[in-house]
Order: structure tokens, then C-alpha cells, then sequence
């Protein structure tokens, strides 16, 4: 279980939320719902350790933290609304930098553990293309097998459904409800009530719980 | 027939000097490039404006006068180089204030979330810029960069100035000697082999950098 406990973010003058707290229980998935622009995405990339909180808590593991320490980050994966890929790598080389670089896997170490992800995200195929070369439907799913590298305790979605078609949604829907079997934990930021209504096992709405 | 074989050592010694300046501008210019590129994005205020001051100085004032004051300038305050060595030195400099600011212009182009999913996977900082950022970075820049080195090409004949012996000089001397313009045809015509090689095996990397957008 994952305990989110006072978390306050401002930009100069402005809130964006004080004195946030949320739980993610180990295995769920979290919706956190609201309108564009209300700052979901901020949450997230605090919680990833990309925006710097002014106050903030989390409990893992037993264990407390402040936010954005390393040792929280580096728990939770992100899947960015834009994908972000490393559009000079291939869809291989995209998975096992990170391994490669941070974990100081093997190269063939860390090409079965791809080969795995590409095999279980249905981009076998694709292993060999660059970025450019994928529908936006195969990048997101490259953003999940590169983050599912680093073996994070939680995933974290922003927005994981803008800009792909019905099909493409579904194929996200299905992934986190496998990955969701699998027991990892999963937080997603949508405005996609219909999406999220189809994975989520609890909501966070914000424009009804973050106080400014 | 006979003249020219009579010049042609002298030219070839000058070709010698030539390429030497010619490489070691590349090979001393570029990491210092790069690292002047860096130091421009520096959180601390006094680097920056320091950075700022080198490149306005190198690129606001004629190469050929950096040349005189690094050879003659210094010397008579007490630091003496030989002259290659001060021609090393100047073009080095130089080319690494221009090579700064492309470098820079490609280090913008990068856009956040590069930087942002690389922090997310845990990339060190020197990690995300060896294996991320640069690697976009060079693919951005070969055009202007191979801009850079055709003009360097030409711009070692320059050190003329501080008495060195580049294949024009020596061209010259030949020219002066025989009174005919032949040493000065084939002086051209060797630029035109030194550009026509380097725009060769510059447009070559850009094709095989063209694997990705």
C-alpha cells in the first residue's frame, strides 16, 4: 500500500493543491479524475520527482518518505502523454537503456527481459523500428515496456488515452487490467470517464477533494 | 612539366601544414565546443557571463587578429608558444566560440520531456546527456557544423600571418619565383579536394543519421 499524505504544490502565489492525500492500494488501479488544466498532471509529475512538492509525505513498504526522494521515484514508472520515446533509439534499445545504464544489466540480460515485454505487448514486430515508424497506439505501449523495465512498483499514466482511436484505447484498457492480474499497482490521470470507469477499482476526483 | 615539378615538394610540405592545423582545430574545438555550450545553460550567473564575454570576444573580432596577439601579444608578456602552437591555440578557441553556439541552438531544440523521461528511468545526468541528448543533438547541428569545417579549410590559410608555411604560402612563393599563376591553379584545386572531401563525408553521415527522425 501506498500512503500520499499532505502534499502541497504551488507555483509562486498559485495552488495547485494543498494538503493532498491519497492512497493506492497494492494491486489496484487509481483513477484521478478532473477536467484539463486543474493540475493532475502536476500531480503526477510530483510524484514521479519531475515537479518539486513544497510539502509532502508518502508511505511505501512501511516505510516513510519525503516526496520526491530517489527512493520513492525510482518505484514508480511513468507513461507520459506524449510518450517521450528516445526517437535516435530503436524500440529495442528504447526498453534497455535504462536497465542497461541505471540497473547495469547485460546486454543479453536485458535483451530476454525486452524480448519478454515485447512479446507480452504484442510489439515483437516492432523491436527493430525507430519511434517514427509507430502508430500511436505502438508508442504507447513502447512507453509501458520501457518503463515495466525498470520493474517499478507502480505505473503512473498521464493521460494515457489522448489522442488514440477506440482501438487503440481498448488495447490500453486491456494491458492494465493484465498488468493489473499481475499485481502491479497502477495510477492513471484521465479526463476519460468512460476509460476510466473500465479499469479503475477506485476514483480520486479533484476537483472535489484538492483543496486551494 | 619540369616547373611544376620544381614546386609541387613545396606545395605538398604546405599541405602538410594544412591539414595539421586543419585536424587538430577539429579534434581540440569540438569537446570545447561542447562544453562552452554547457557552461552557457550554467545555473551560476558569473560562468555564463563569462562564456558570453569569450564567444562575443572570438566571434566579434577577426581570426586573423587573434592570431597576431596569441603569437606576438603574448609573447611579449611572457608567454611564448611556437608559432604552431599559437596557431593551434587561436583556431581552437575560435572555432570552438562558433561551434558553441550551434551546439547550443541544437541543445534547445531538445525538447523537456527528453530530459523528463530520462530523469523518470533514472538516468544520471551525465547518462542522459551521453546516451539521450547528444546523440539528437549531432543530428540537429552536422548541417551547420559542416558549414564550420569548409570555412575552417579555408581559414587556415590565414596563419600565413604569423609566418607558417601553408600550401598557399608556399603556392605564392613558387608564383613569385617563376612569375606564372600555375602554383596558385593547383593550390585551388587542392581546397577544392580538401571542401569536396569534407562536404562528401559530411553529407554521408547525415544520410546515415536519416535512419531516424
Amino acid at each position: 500500500m501506498i500512503e500520499i499524505k499532505g502534499l502541497s504544490k504551488q507555483y509562486g502565489e498559485k495552488v495547485i493543491f494543498r494538503d493532498l492525500s491519497l492512497t493506492l492500494k497494492d494491486g489496484e488501479v487509481l483513477a484521478i479524475l478532473g477536467p484539463s488544466g486543474i493540475g493532475k498532471t502536476t500531480l503526477i509529475k510530483t510524484l514521479t520527482g519531475l515537479e518539486a512538492a513544497q510539502s509532502g509525505e508518502i508511505e511505501m513498504d512501511g516505510q516513510s518518505y519525503s516526496i520526491s526522494e530517489p527512493a520513492v521515484t525510482s518505484k514508480i514508472g511513468l507513461i507520459f502523454q506524449d510518450f517521450n520515446l528516445f526517437p535516435h533509439l530503436t524500440v529495442r534499445d528504447n526498453i534497455i537503456l535504462a536497465p542497461m545504464s541505471v540497473k547495469k544489466m547485460s546486454k543479453d540480460e536485458a535483451n530476454l527481459k525486452a524480448n519478454d515485454l515485447l512479446a507480452k505487448l504484442g510489439l515483437t514486430e516492432q523491436a527493430d523500428l525507430y519511434p517514427y515508424q509507430l502508430s500511436g497506439g505502438q508508442k504507447q505501449r513502447v512507453g509501458i515496456a520501457r518503463a515495466l523495465a525498470m520493474d517499478p512498483q507502480v505505473i503512473a499514466y498521464d493521460e494515457p488515452t489522448s489522442g488514440l482511436d477506440e482501438k487503440a484505447t481498448e488495447q490500453v484498457v486491456a494491458i492494465m487490467l493484465s498488468l493489473k492480474a499481475e499485481g502491479v499497482s497502477q495510477i492513471v490521470v484521465t479526463h476519460d470517464l468512460t476509460f476510466a470507469e473500465k479499469v479503475a477499482d477506485e476514483t480520486f476526483d479533484f476537483e472535489k477533494e484538492v483543496h486551494r | 612539366m619540369e616547373n611544376v615539378m620544381t614546386f609541387l615538394p613545396g606545395i605538398l610540405a604546405g599541405l602538410q601544414m594544412t591539414l595539421g592545423v586543419f585536424f587538430i582545430t577539429i579534434i581540440g574545438s569540438v569537446p570545447l565546443g561542447i562544453l562552452a555550450s554547457l557552461a552557457m545553460k550554467s545555473p551560476y550567473f558569473t560562468i555564463r557571463w563569462l562564456v558570453n564575454g569569450y564567444i562575443w570576444i572570438m566571434r566579434g573580432t577577426p581570426l586573423l587578429l587573434q592570431l597576431i596577439f596569441i603569437y606576438y601579444g603574448l609573447a611579449m608578456v611572457g608567454v611564448s608558444f611556437t608559432r604552431f602552437e599559437a596557431a593551434a591555440f587561436a583556431f581552437i578557441i575560435n572555432y570552438a566560440a562558433y561551434l558553441a553556439e550551434i551546439f547550443r541552438g541544437g541543445l534547445q531544440s531538445i525538447p523537456q520531456g527528453q530530459f523528463d523521461a530520462a530523469k523518470v528511468l533514472g538516468l544520471s545526468k551525465g547518462q542522459t546527456f551521453f546516451k539521450v541528448i547528444l546523440p539528437q543533438v549531432v543530428k540537429i547541428v552536422v548541417p551547420s557544423f559542416g558549414n564550420e569545417v569548409v570555412n575552417l579549410v579555408k581559414d587556415t590559410s590565414l596563419i600565413y600571418v604569423i609566418g607558417l608555411g601553408d600550401i598557399l604560402r608556399a603556392g605564392s612563393i613558387a608564383a613569385a619565383r617563376d612569375v606564372t599563376l600555375v602554383p596558385y591553379l593547383i593550390v585551388g584545386v587542392l581546397y577544392l579536394i580538401m571542401t569536396a572531401v569534407v562536404t562528401i563525408t559530411l553529407r554521408a553521415s547525415e544520410k546515415h543519421l536519416n535512419v531516424w527522425r
